[in-house]
């Protein structure tokens, strides 16, 4: 689906990244020594094994954490070094995080759970807030659930909201930790569907799952061992999750 | 994040533990509530002795035989016969910065006319007294100059003395009225003045020639019960209160260091021996209920510490999506201050109300002023921001990644 362009655009971008894990007795290295990008536009699975390390570089390419040794670039700037308000910042422009937990606010309706990055940047007025929030809503599908709480919303439903979240600010890229984690077979394809729809629109995701079933629809598979990438794979023939949800049995098989 | 929206949050986050939310206020409306009430106690206090003061007249004096006066209580006073008719026009003739004086001579008793009977206090005066006091006549007149003299049987009543004895198409001007048996015309009536600084009635009284009351009705020619003086004007009191010390010592021969068998204060003085007094009462009830309002902050740290812990994850979701450790301290040093200021809205109703409860139910002087309710509030406003920047603090400090895996 995508060729190697390199007049493309590079997203993220880290070169000899490490993290260690002071736990006073024991270090823990939770990343080796990462070089790696991700391109604009690109559907980027991360695999491996648990304690593998992908979450702690999922956090920071998130900016919720810092690099102990190596350089981040992330849109072109370098952001190894930010300090806490510029990291802040970035996760609220630049940045869309997805956790397996969703992180939904509770008794706060769908359409302020998704407001919520907004109501940190200070440019964007309150007419803009609501009418951003709808629209993004709309695209997961959740036009007519926006008044909801999310104890009245299904698991789905709520990681829709989440992702819902993680796009309001027009995020340069958008990651998603385990996102279908807590999902079933059915309703993990839909969430992926709504990935697989978000990337068709250029959207640039990066995906952490240990599920295969889940990284196959993804163009770009990156396996992590002990801390280091093993393994990169490109996907040929690149799952669609519209036509595998057609595949599944009728639910009221189930 | 700007704070409107900081403000909407906050109300919704103490709206959604409302049991909670009043608890913790609890302590600042108690605070606030008896501050409040407090203050307003000392201050209804406080005015309804300046009123009675101020009641006696302006640059008023009074010199009183015998004993002295301690601690604002009379200790036998006018026991010891020192003050004589010839001390007082000594006094007339020798004070320059004096200005009126009076002789007053007391007596009480039941008063007749036609078929009604009444009691009331009876006070035997010189014309001056009435301009000492600020009293006015509303109908009929003052003593004529030879009453005094005479000794004549006149008087002048009070509002409430007219009402007790006359019907309302009776002027009392002019009537008969029988005063211990004895027959006196009526000559005047005063206009209304109302309930005194102690809730008295300052209109049941009647006013005779001063020789009237003590010859006929005292039975006495020499000593005089007290005497109602005034100064020249207010920077002339203390002075004029010398003059009358140094020549009273010398008529009675007594030097600098002796104790006197007369007594003098001055309005100022009795103005100073009540609010001292007063004041420290204020300062005491003022400081017990400013511990009340510093328990009730402590009892607001508590909960907001219980609310950051609780809400850890939500923190860690805020900053996630890009809030800064600034904009958590704000929503929750906010949430801390609404508390203290809801409760201290809350306790200044509480305050108010109780004030006004004491008025009408126990009739004790209150007075609600607003210093006390703008103290009151700005006191609850410090302690919110004061014991809620501690846990706002702690919140901020959080690091997002371990707030979110928060359990
Ligand atoms: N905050 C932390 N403090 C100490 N060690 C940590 C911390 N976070 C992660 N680690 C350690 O770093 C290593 C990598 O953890 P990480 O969470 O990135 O793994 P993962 O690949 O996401 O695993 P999983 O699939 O179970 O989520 C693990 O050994 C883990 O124990
Ligand atoms: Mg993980």
């Amino acid at each position: 689906m995508k060729e190697q362009d390199q007049e493309r655009k590079k997203i993220i971008s880290v070169s000899n990244l490490s993290k260690v894990y002071d736990m006073g007795v024991i270090k823990v290295h939770a990343l080796r020594s990462i070089d790696m990008n991700i391109n604009e536009g690109e559907f980027t699975a991360i695999m491996g094994h648990s304690g593998s390390g992908k979450s702690t570089l999922l956090n920071i390419f998130g900016c919720l954490d810092v690099p102990t040794e190596g350089k981040y670039w992330l849109d072109g700037a370098d952001v190894s070094h930010l300090n806490k308000n510029q990291l802040a910042r970035m996760r609220n422009k630049k940045i869309g995080f997805v956790f397996q937990t969703y992180n939904l606010l509770p008794r706060t309706s769908a359409l302020e759970n998704v407001e919520l990055p907004l109501l940190y940047n200070p440019e964007i007025r309150r007419k803009e807030r609501k009418e951003r929030a709808m629209n993004t809503l709309e695209l997961v599908g959740l036009t007519d659930w926006s008044e909801h709480f999310p104890n009245q919303l299904s698991g789905g439903q709520q990681q829709r909201v989440a992702i819902a979240r993680a796009l309001v600010n027009d995020p340069v890229i958008m990651l998603a930790d385990e996102p279908t984690g807590n999902l079933d077979t059915r309703t993990s394809f839909e969430v992926m569907e709504i990935f697989q729809e978000l990337n068709g629109r250029g959207i640039t995701i990066a995906l952490v799952t240990h599920e295969t079933d889940i990284s196959k629809f993804a163009a770009r598979n990156i396996l992590f061992r002990d801390g280091r990438i093993s393994k990169e794979t490109i996907i040929k023939n690149i799952k669609n999750a519209r036509e595998e949800l057609e595949k599944l049995p009728p639910e009221d098989e189930l | 994040m700007n704070l409107l929206n900081l403000f909407v949050i906050a109300l919704r986050s103490l709206n959604k533990n409302k049991i909670r939310s009043l608890l913790t206020m609890l302590g600042i409306i108690i605070g606030v509530a008896s501050v409040i009430a407090m203050l307003a106690i000392g201050q209804g206090s406080r005015d309804s002795i300046e009123n009675q003061i101020s009641g006696l007249g302006s640059n008023v004096i009074m010199v009183f035989p015998g004993a002295t006066f301690r601690g604002g209580v009379a200790t036998a006073a006018g026991s010891a016969q020192s003050l004589e008719m010839d001390d007082l026009e000594a006094i007339r003739v020798n004070c320059p910065s004096v200005k009126y004086l009076s002789p007053v001579a007391r007596a009480g008793g039941q008063i007749i006319a036609g078929s009604n009977n009444w009691n009331s206090s009876i006070r035997g005066v010189y014309n001056e007294y009435l301009d000492i006091r600020n009293i006015e006549v509303e109908s009929g007149s003052r003593f004529a100059e030879t009453d005094e003299k005479r000794a004549s049987k006149v008087c002048i009543i009070g509002q409430t003395v007219a009402e007790n004895l006359f019907d309302e198409y009776t002027d009392p001007v002019g009537e008969k009225i029988r005063i211990n048996k004895i027959p006196f015309t009526v000559i005047g009536l005063l206009k209304e003045k109302g309930q005194g600084g102690m809730g008295e009635d300052q209109d049941d009284i009647i006013y005779a020639p001063f020789s009237t009351v003590q010859r006929r009705m005292r039975g006495d020619r020499q000593n005089i019960q007290q005497i109602y003086i005034s100064a020249v004007s207010e920077e002339k009191i203390e002075l004029a209160s010398e003059e009358i010390d140094e020549l009273l010592r010398t008529r009675k021969n007594i030097s600098k260091y002796e104790d006197p068998p007369f007594n003098i204060r001055t309005q100022t003085e009795i103005v100073e021996m009540f609010t001292s007094t007063s004041n420290t009462m204020m300062v005491l009830l003022a400081g017990i209920a400013s511990i009340s309002l510093i328990v009730g902050g402590i009892g607001i740290m508590n909960i907001m510490l219980v609310s950051v812990t609780e809400r850890t994850r939500e923190i860690g979701l805020r900053m996630a999506v890009g809030a800064r450790g600034k904009d958590i301290l704000r929503q929750f040093l906010l949430e801390a201050i609404l508390l203290s200021l809801l409760g201290g809205l809350i306790g200044a109703a509480f305050g108010i109300l109780s004030s006004k409860l004491f008025v009408a139910i126990m009739n004790w002087p209150v007075t609600v002023s607003s210093y006390s309710v703008v103290l009151a509030f700005s006191f609850a406003f410090i302690i919110g921001v004061f014991f809620g920047w501690y846990p706002a603090g702690k919140a901020a400090r959080l690091i997002p990644m371990d707030a979110l895996r928060y359990e």
